[in-house]
């Protein structure tokens, strides 16, 4: 709830008439997603004073709609998952787009945010013996999404709500002001940064939704968390947040976004009533045994297992629901492809005249496990189609296709840091891109929010520190003025165009010409309408006041959501082959060349458009690259880029079976995080803020950490070491116990 | 098979309003939500209303349609009759801001005064265990989507404006059980469930578990343990620690 009772007075020093409220904090995130709020629990752990700004009321944000569950290789249900086996998962996920670092950050430290959510109250659904239980989804090799039935991302914000309570609790115990370091700005809407004079961050401007009043933060650092882009869709499991705000800001800000081409059509949303169309149906309905047929009755599929994945995948119905009991020796079905090929298999099953009455296609959970589990394994879902739909998913299927989910391009950062080109602006969580390359696997969201939200706190708060008491920035009072002007245009021009009109077209453009197939004339099309689109956007009114007003916020919200849909067009236009949430219906096959290339979009010199340049990617350090087989590289990577693995890959590839590769790893990946978490912020010996440079590669040691170790790191290392190897051992004591066969039975029984 | 139906939006602020008719078209499959987004899409731009999932999973779209504290976004217009007037009005328990929205920032003040979770001091993160069995109590409870619709019906709050102070809710209540149940949290909420939350307020009328709509059993699995535990403690202390003591360890799984 925002507290109007602060000062009101303009003192800012603008020009503007309109009372300004002022506040000033060490770090603003924007954003009280999973990404937000843990950032901002890491910046105050770290002694920052900090404000977390939300558009809708606290724990509402969109993470608290996450279904499945949070990927991390904590090896509970098949003690054979580790780090290694995560990290290839979520670069062939991604088809090697995916900056490596990233994913190779994410995959070792996803197990430690989890567990710490333990410790703050999260009670996930459990193993036999007490641990975390974890299932299976599309793309993982093994059992590794943590989950609370089909309600994970509820349980994972509430969680971090009331860990943020918690330490509201603490500082009112210490100053008498729960509010005193960390404070929550509900229903408030950021519509500029703001930098000084020399290009850094200096704070932001907003508006409180309730009032319709204007507030400057004052902050040398901002935390970007807004989520993603959806609503520039018509078909979209997203909310009205989605709006592409973060995105818009930092570009407006002069930071840059990387791939923004690649938009995740989740392949199963609801298609009947048209009320709800779009709405998601989690995958869990496949991992937990569902299947996907068309009107023939055909579990088409397997039809469409694409040559890269054709060793991991089932080829007959008999292997594929062998796999349920016994991974093994089974290959896995094909409904749990990753996303991206699932949602074009249903596409052209539908385009091919094999879809149902209301344009998609089948999916039943019903004649593959009894109505009692499904009830119990499946909530969410059988009260969703039951209340929506009056469809009764114990006893027929349910139609589903694709809808406009995930946003896998955003803010480009540097990978260690979380930090963008923009001194003092962070990014993370759905709106930083990088980490998820051209495709997102389901479960790697929640995780990313965790551990990317987490460095993001902690560099915020280390950038800070570096700038000494002297070097903080200033906001200019002229920037706050014409924020507050451009804001304002709506409402004095109540009978302009109608904001809901134009965001409609936006949608429907959006969805017909750069939806799932992208063909360049229908590409070009959409581009030439939002050229269309941008000077009536200018014109559009509000009428009402400015108290909650939604239409003067749909209004506002055009402006980001027309910049992020141009990103997207230029960017699908540019692109030519298909990868992950790209597909160019004339350049059908993924290319080598083009996966040496990041599409990088930055405001142009007047700010009236997008300017959009080609940057190489980053190259994958061979220690790596050794995790994988070379035959699997070739069908990704030119020929001349695999020559690096030379002599250095032959050992690490060895090491390679998932099995062996455990007992060694495990440790490595515990301690290495709990290090960093344990030395507090001060100690990290992360590169700085701004430092692109990659880590100098370890050839053969797995972990590949920087030798820079610290004396602080190895006296917490010390500290931690012995719950890691205690857990080491005990898993791999467990894993001889367990006869191998349980392992699949624990995922699907667990719950 | 659209037809027109008969709206009535209470639309006003803190200085007052009244309800307002509308006409509308309704189409097959719509809920009330749809209904207040097609009024602002083409008859009223500035109706205010909360909403985000559209599923039934964030809790923010919270009022009451003819009288009854529902989520617009799960309220299917086939359950009215064509020729039905459908009311719509905000929350009744908080101060209204606009139209269908109301200040609840009551519910977040009474979030903060819950004592947090608190773990053993020596057990480090990746060593819980816990059982699902005995994690499942809690686990209902923490499906609560914060709607607040049960803070609006309870008649404690609802028709007591000055019991606001010493009454947390059922919602906050059944926080304070969620803990209590909770394996691993080593805090004693007996007293201040009674004293600082006010559970001698709930007479067990039932009504906020009518409205939830996730289905949780407040009183039954929340609301009336806590009071029973809350009696046990006060006849009996060496009941509360026997509950302690029995809890499972990591050793007995
Ligand atoms: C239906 C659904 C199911 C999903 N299931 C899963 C799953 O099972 N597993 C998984 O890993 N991922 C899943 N995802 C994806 C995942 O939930 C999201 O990617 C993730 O929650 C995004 O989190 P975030 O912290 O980046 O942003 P969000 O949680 O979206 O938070 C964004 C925040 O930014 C605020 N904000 C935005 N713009 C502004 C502004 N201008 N001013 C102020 N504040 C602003 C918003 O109010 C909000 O608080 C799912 C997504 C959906 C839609
Ligand atoms: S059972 Fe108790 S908390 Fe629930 S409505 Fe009745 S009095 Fe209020
Ligand atoms: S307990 Fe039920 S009614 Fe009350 S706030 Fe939670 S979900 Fe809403
Ligand atoms: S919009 Fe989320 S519960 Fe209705």
């Amino acid at each position: 709830m925002t507290d109007n009772t602060e000062n009101t007075e303009n003192a800012v020093g603008t020009k503007s008439t309109e009372p300004v409220e002022r506040h000033s904090y060490d770090v603003v995130v924007i954003g009280a997603g999973g990404a937000g709020l843990r950032a901002a629990i890491e910046a105050r752990h770290a002694g920052k004073r900090v404000a977390v700004i939300s558009k809708s009321l606290f724990g509402k944000a969109h993470t608290v709609m996450a279904e499945g569950g949070a990927a991390a290789a904590m090896g509970n249900v098949n003690p054979k998952d580790n780090w290694q086996v995560h990290f290839r998962d979520t670069m062939r996920g991604g088809k090697f787009l995916n900056h490596f670092r990233m994913a190779e950050l994410h995959a070792k430290e996803a197990p430690d945010r989890i567990w710490e959510l333990e410790t703050w109250g999260a009670l996930f659904d459990r193993t036999k013996e007490g641990k975390i239980s974890q299932r299976n989804f599309g793309g993982h090799e093994y059992p590794r999404l943590a989950h609370v039935g089909d309600r994970t991302g509820l349980e994972l914000i509430r969680t971090l709500q009331q860990r943020v309570v918690a330490l509201q609790q603490e500082d009112k115990a210490s100053t008498g002001d729960y509010e005193a370091n960390l404070r929550v700005f509900a229903e408030t809407t950021i519509v500029r940064l703001l930098k000084d004079a020399s290009g850094r961050i200096a704070g932001a401007v907003g508006y409180y939704r309730e009032t319709g009043q204007f507030v400057v933060f004052e902050a040398p650092a901002v935390i970007m968390a807004t989520g993603g882009i959806g609503r520039s869709y018509t078909v979209t499991s997203n909310s009205w947040e989605y709006t592409g705000d973060g995105h818009a800001l930092a570009l407006l800000a002069g930071a840059a976004l990387v791939n923004m081409e690649f938009v995740q059509f989740h392949p199963t949303g609801m298609v009947w009533p048209p009320s709800v169309k779009g709405i998601l149906v989690t995958e869990s309905v496949r991992g937990d045994g569902g299947v996907l047929r068309n009107s023939e009755g055909k579990r088409f599929m397997f039809d469409y297992v694409p040559d890269v994945f054709r060793k991991q995948y089932a080829e007959t119905e008999e292997e594929a629901d062998r796999w349920y009991d016994d991974q093994e020796n089974n290959r896995r079905p094909p409904e749990l492809l990753p996303r991206d090929e699932v949602a074009r298999s249903i596409n052209s099953e539908v385009k091919a005249g094999r879809g149902t009455p209301n344009g998609g296609v089948f999916l039943d959970v019903s004649t593959r496990l009894p109505a009692e589990e499904i009830r119990r394994r499946l909530p969410s879902m059988y009260h969703q189609f039951k209340e929506l739909a009056d469809v009764d998913i114990t006893a027929q299927p349910m139609e589903v296709g694709p809808t406009c989910h995930y946003v896998m391009g955003g803010i480009e950062v540097d990978p260690d840091t979380q930090g963008t080109v923009v001194p003092g602006l962070y990014a993370a969580g759905e709106c930083s891109g990088g980490m998820h390359g051209s495709n997102r696997l389901g479960g790697n969201s929640l995780s990313d929010l965790l551990v990317f939200g987490r460095r993001a706190g902690l560099h915020a708060a280390e950038y800070i520190d570096g700038l000494g008491t002297a070097g903080k920035p200033a906001v200019a009072a002229a920037d706050v003025d014409a924020a507050l002007e451009e804001a304002l245009a709506p409402l004095a021009n109540a009978d302009g165009e109608n904001p809901y009109t134009l965001h409609h077209e936006l949608q429907v453009t959006m969805n017909t010409l750069v939806g799932i197939i992208r063909k360049p004339e229908e590409v070009s099309e959409a581009l030439t309408k939002l050229e269309e689109f941008k000077p009536r956007r200018t014109k559009v009114g509000a009428a009402g006041g400015r108290r909650f007003n939604p239409g003067w916020h749909v209004a506002l919200d055009l402006r980001n959501m027309l910049i992020v849909s141009e990103c997207v067009a230029k960017a699908a236009l540019e692109r030519e082959e298909s990868r992950g949430g790209h597909t160019r219906d004339d350049h059908p096959a993924m290319s080598s060349k083009w996966r040496q290339i990041n599409l990088i979009c930055s405001l142009n010199e007047d700010g009236s458009g997008i300017d959009l340049k080609h940057q190489p990617i980053p190259t994958i350090r061979p220690d790596l690259l050794g995790l994988f087989e070379v035959s699997e590289l070739q069908k990704y990577f030119t020929d001349e880029e695999l020559t690096v693995l030379g002599d250095s890959a032959e050992p690490v590839a060895e090491a390679k079976p998932a099995g062996e590769a455990k007992p060694a790893a495990e440790p490595e990946v515990k301690s290495e995080p709990a290090t960093e978490s344990k030395a507090e912020a001060k100690s990290e010996p992360e590169a700085k803020p701004e430092a692109k440079t990659e880590p100098a590669p370890i050839p053969g040691q797995s972990n590949g950490e920087k030798a820079a170790d610290t004396a602080a790191d190895k006296v917490a290392e010390k500290s931690t070491e012995k719950s890691a190897t205690a857990e080491a051992e005990e898993q791999t004591a467990q894993a001889e116990a367990e006869a191998q066969t349980e392992d699949a039975e624990t995922a699907a029984e667990e719950k | 098979m659209g037809y027109k139906g008969k709206f009535k939006v209470w639309r006003g602020d803190a200085s007052g309003g009244d309800l307002k008719d509308f006409e509308v078209e309704i189409n097959e499959g719509e809920v009330v939500l749809d209904i207040i987004h097609r009024l602002q899409a083409t008859q009223a731009p500035d109706m205010a209303c909360r909403w985000n999932c559209k599923a039934g999973k964030c809790g923010s779209c919270s009022a009451e349609i003819n009288g009854k504290p529902r989520l617009m976004c799960m309220t299917r217009m086939s359950t009215f009759e064509q020729d039905e007037t459908v009311t719509v009005t905000p929350l009744r328990t908080f101060p209204v801001i606009k139209d269908l929205v109301t200040d609840v920032g009551f519910n977040y003040a009474k979030a903060r005064e819950v004592k947090s979770f608190t773990p053993p001091k020596d057990l480090l993160p990746g060593e819980y265990r816990m059982q699902q069995i005995d994690v499942e109590r809690s686990q209902e409870f923490r499906k609560c989507i914060e709607c607040y619709l049960c803070q609006n019906t309870c008649h404690a709050v609802r028709d007591h404006e000055e019991n606001k102070d010493n009454f947390s809710g059922p919602r906050y209540l059944m926080r304070v059980a969620e803990l209590d149940m909770h394996p691993l949290d080593t805090a004693d909420r007996k007293n201040s469930a009674q004293e600082e939350h006010g559970l001698g307020f709930c007479n067990i009328t039932k009504c906020c578990t009518e409205v939830c709509p996730e289905h949780i059993r407040i009183t039954d699995n929340a609301l009336i343990p806590m009071k029973e535990r809350v009696v046990d403690r006060k006849y009996d202390p060496l009941v509360w620690l026997g509950n302690k003591i029995r809890r499972r360890t990591s050793s007995d799984a």
